[in-house]
């Protein structure tokens, strides 16, 4: 078990997440309907349900350094489903925007393996670097 | 019974609870061999309306003279037949209940033919009984159309109100100076944020000024006797040194005593005088004299008990020079007991929290910035020390972030109490809320386990504070609290996150655990009702006869039986009245016969029977030597008829010789 500290500065960059994706954090009630539709919580390092739970606390960094946003599909079957009516998806797009605007390259062309290059259709890189560039 | 037994056995399947196990035929059968048993029939609901019709239409049929009714607990249906028989011109008291569900098919489930031997041997021991069962006819007592209130929260108010309003006397004995309970406290009332300045004082008024209350505050039931319909209860008005008929309320003597008492009002987190007022609304608008710390008062008890001389002047009178009403006598005590006669009582004694001293790993009573919810109440009150604004009691700062920690106490069977305390969750949310209309840019945090919201709009007004963002909630129990500097650390957990949290706040509110008066056990003794194993006071039958006590004519209202909210004590206490206002209703009360009585040639007057007796129904008659039983009092529990070494004292319609013939026909096998 890490530890955990709840301080005002670190809520407060939950408010940038909040303005950009334009979804109350606090609304969610952790029921966890999100976790369990999404496809592709089997890959993540934070599951989304748990990730919202970390936002409210102000572990904005947390998520944000994980796998999570970006092996989302952004399907929406979160956003959908949610008894809340937040869009998680929306949050997921926010985490990634935030860390995109620091000038950082989640898939950099160069450090393509030769063979994936191979294997994988020309859509995925657009898509890819659509997504997850800045 | 004198004639030859006509004994009619009817079986019930109760459905498939019984059925489903017990071969009801195969009974029925059996019991038609017995001897006195004339007629046995099984039904599929015995019941039911038409399953009532076959026992009334047997017992004219076949001239019944005993019913036996192989079905489910007594506590249930044994009134419905009892009341079938008397339809059909049987004697109630000739019908007996064999339990072969509870007692049979639901224990031997899974082993149909024991179960169905068994249910014969009950049946036929339950026959042996009836054969001697007598007819009995019930008794009718007076009854006194006046109530006694006991406790003056808004249980008791609501109840005072609708037995007034009914035309009937209330006698409202309150402990404290003022009525208004600890709703009183409150700051606002979730989830409709009513203060209780508007909708509780209204009440207090009517209380007051209504023709048919009799309001006693700074009173304590002495001590009651008597019966159903029939209580003679001793009040004592405590001393007050003030007389409340001449008190006009103006405040003169609040300002001008000098000494500082803690304020209970605000929970100790204000001073008041030794003369004081119990708040602003106080109903009745008296001041009362407070023994332990008038400096006065304590002199003139020290010279009566001859260890100081008296003097000339009086030590202090200060508030005695100011009062224009000349109401104030510090020399004398005003204590006294008033004697009421009542029909029936309503206990309405609240609750208290669990003293923060029970919890030292939260720093309870330690740490001063660590506080309970109704000391929070008060910051936030409008009314109260710091008008709504709270600052903390450390160094009377506005606090920038607050920690709540519920189940301070609740759901703690190993320190604290094992029940959930049922209101923490929402006053909290509540509490958040206010905080932060007081405090915008404060931050305020709950420690849970699970939020409990289910009453009408709760759950609404839980996502209302969570979604405005006013209350960030983490679910785990926290395990410390301490000071560090001029802050207070929180170790606590999320464990939706799996991570140990650490919060460094400016105050910390633990929802103690709500918990009875510690002198309800007196008075519950005194009122002879039991208390659970917490002290909240014991109802008749949890789900159907939740305001009755198993003393009869003692109803309870409000969290003296367990913690309630508003909603459900308002709800009780107009229940309780109702119960009250069918007694009343009635020229005479009827009790059950079967009771104790006693042989009057046997009993050689040991007073075994009278030490056993919980409900006082037995005395000694001193000249003839013999015991004598109090028939409107006695509850037929047998403890007496257990006790007596001669077999003298006996229950009507479960003889000794009634009992030994069960047990014969029982163990005739072994």
């Amino acid at each position: 078990m890490s530890e955990l500290k709840v301080t005002e500065s670190n809520l407060e960059k939950v408010d940038e997440v909040i303005r950009i994706s334009g979804q109350n954090i606090y609304s969610c009630y952790q029921c966890g309907k999100c976790t369990s539709g999404c496809p592709s919580a089997g890959l993540m390092d934070i599951v989304p349900s748990q990730a919202m739970k970390f936002l409210q606390l102000g572990e904005v960094e947390k998520v944000s350094e994980s796998n999570t946003p970006w092996v989302c599909l952004s399907c929406f079957i979160c956003s959908v489903r949610c008894p809340k009516g937040i869009d998680i998806a929306a949050i997921m797009e926010a985490l990634r925007l935030m860390k995109l605007r620091t000038n950082f390259d989640y898939v950099h062309p160069n450090k393509i393996q030769e063979e994936e290059r191979e294997i994988l259709p020309p859509i995925a890189f657009v898509s890819a670097f659509r997504k997850m560039t800045p | 019974m004198a004639e030859k037994p006509r004994i009619g056995v009817f079986v019930c399947h109760c459905g498939l609870n019984i059925a489903g196990v017990v071969d009801v035929k195969r009974v029925a059968e059996e019991a038609k061999k017995l001897d006195g048993v004339v007629f046995s029939t099984t039904y599929v609901f015995m019941c039911s309306e038409p399953g009532q019709k076959v026992v009334e239409n047997a017992i004219k049929e076949h001239k019944l003279n005993g019913v036996v009714i192989a079905n489910c607990s007594p506590s249930l249906h044994e009134k419905t037949f009892r009341n079938a028989a008397a339809r059909a011109g049987l004697n109630p008291y000739r019908v007996e209940i064999a339990n072969i569900r509870e007692q049979v098919s639901w224990p031997h489930e899974h082993e149909p033919e024991i179960a169905t031997r068994k249910a014969i041997a009950v049946v036929r021991a339950t026959v042996e009984r009836v054969k001697n069962n007598m007819t009995y006819i019930p008794y009718e007592v007076p009854v006194t159309k006046a109530v006694l209130i006991i406790g003056g929260g808004i249980a008791g108010i609501q109840a005072a109100l609708d037995v007034a309003d009914a035309g009937y006397e209330v006698y409202l004995v309150e402990k404290s100076p003022t009525i208004g309970g600890k709703m009183l406290f409150l700051s606002e009332t979730f989830p409709t944020l009513d203060c209780p300045q508007c909708i509780e004082t209204p009440k207090m008024t009517d209380v007051s000024q209504h023709p048919n209350i009799h309001l006693m505050t700074y009173s304590e039931v002495e001590s009651v006797e008597g019966y159903l319909g029939n209580f003679n209860v001793k009040i004592k008005r405590k001393a007050s040194y003030v007389d409340f008929d001449k008190c006009t309320g103006c405040t003169d003597c609040l300002r001008v005593c000098p000494v500082k008492a803690p304020n209970e009002f605000d929970r100790g987190l204000t001073k008041r005088g030794a003369i004081y007022m119990a708040n602003e609304q106080a109903v009745p608008l008296v001041a009362v004299v407070d023994e332990k710390y008038c400096i006065e008062v304590n002199f003139q008890k020290r010279v009566k008990a001859g260890k100081v001389k008296p003097r000339e002047k009086p030590v202090c009178s200060k508030c005695v020079e100011v009062c224009e009403a000349d109401a104030i006598n510090l020399l004398e005590s005003n204590e006294k007991i008033v004697e009421v006669k009542v029909g029936a009582i309503i206990v309405a004694t609240g609750f208290e929290l669990m003293d923060m001293k029970k919890l030292p790993e939260y720093g309870g009573g330690e740490v001063p910035d660590v506080i309970d919810a109704l000391a929070f109440e008060r910051l936030l009150a409008p009314s109260g020390p710091t008008a709504g604004v709270p600052k903390r009691p450390s160094d009377g700062k506005i606090p920038k972030s607050v920690v709540f920690v519920s189940c301070a106490g609740s759901r703690d069977p190993e320190h604290g109490v094992a029940y959930c305390s049922r209101v923490c969750c929402m006053y909290l949310a509540k509490q958040a809320m206010l905080y932060k209309h007081a405090v915008p840019d404060g931050r305020a945090y709950n420690f849970y386990i699970d939020i409990r919201s289910n009453g009408k709009g709760y759950e609404e007004f839980v996502q209302r504070v969570r979604e405005e963002g006013d209350l960030i909630y983490l679910r785990g129990k926290v395990s410390k609290i301490f000071r560090k500097g001029d802050k207070v650390v929180v170790w606590g957990a999320d464990t939706l996150t799996g991570q140990k949290v650490e919060i460094e706040t400016d105050l910390v509110v633990l929802a103690t655990a709500m918990v009875p008066p510690p002198e309800i056990k007196k008075l519950a003794a005194k009122l002879r009702i039991p208390t659970d194993e917490y002290g909240w006071l014991s109802e008749a039958h949890l789900k159907l006869r939740p305001l009755e006590t198993v003393t009869a004519g003692i109803f309870i209202a409000g969290a003296a039986q367990f913690p309630k909210d508003i909603t459900d004590t308002v709800s009780q206490a107009s229940g309780a009245a109702a119960k009250v206002l069918t007694m009343f209703s009635q020229p005479k009360l009827k009790r059950e016969p079967i009771v104790a009585e006693v042989d009057t040639e046997i009993c050689a007057g040991c007073g075994l029977c009278k030490e056993q007796c919980a409900y006082d129904a037995i005395r000694i008659d001193e000249k003839k030597n013999i015991s004598v039983v109090n028939e409107a009092l006695c509850e037929g529990c047998g403890a007496c008829a257990a006790v007596c070494p001669s077999g003298a004292m006996r229950l009507r319609n479960l003889t000794k010789k009634q009992v030994i013939e069960m047990i014969e026909v029982l163990t005739e096998n072994y």
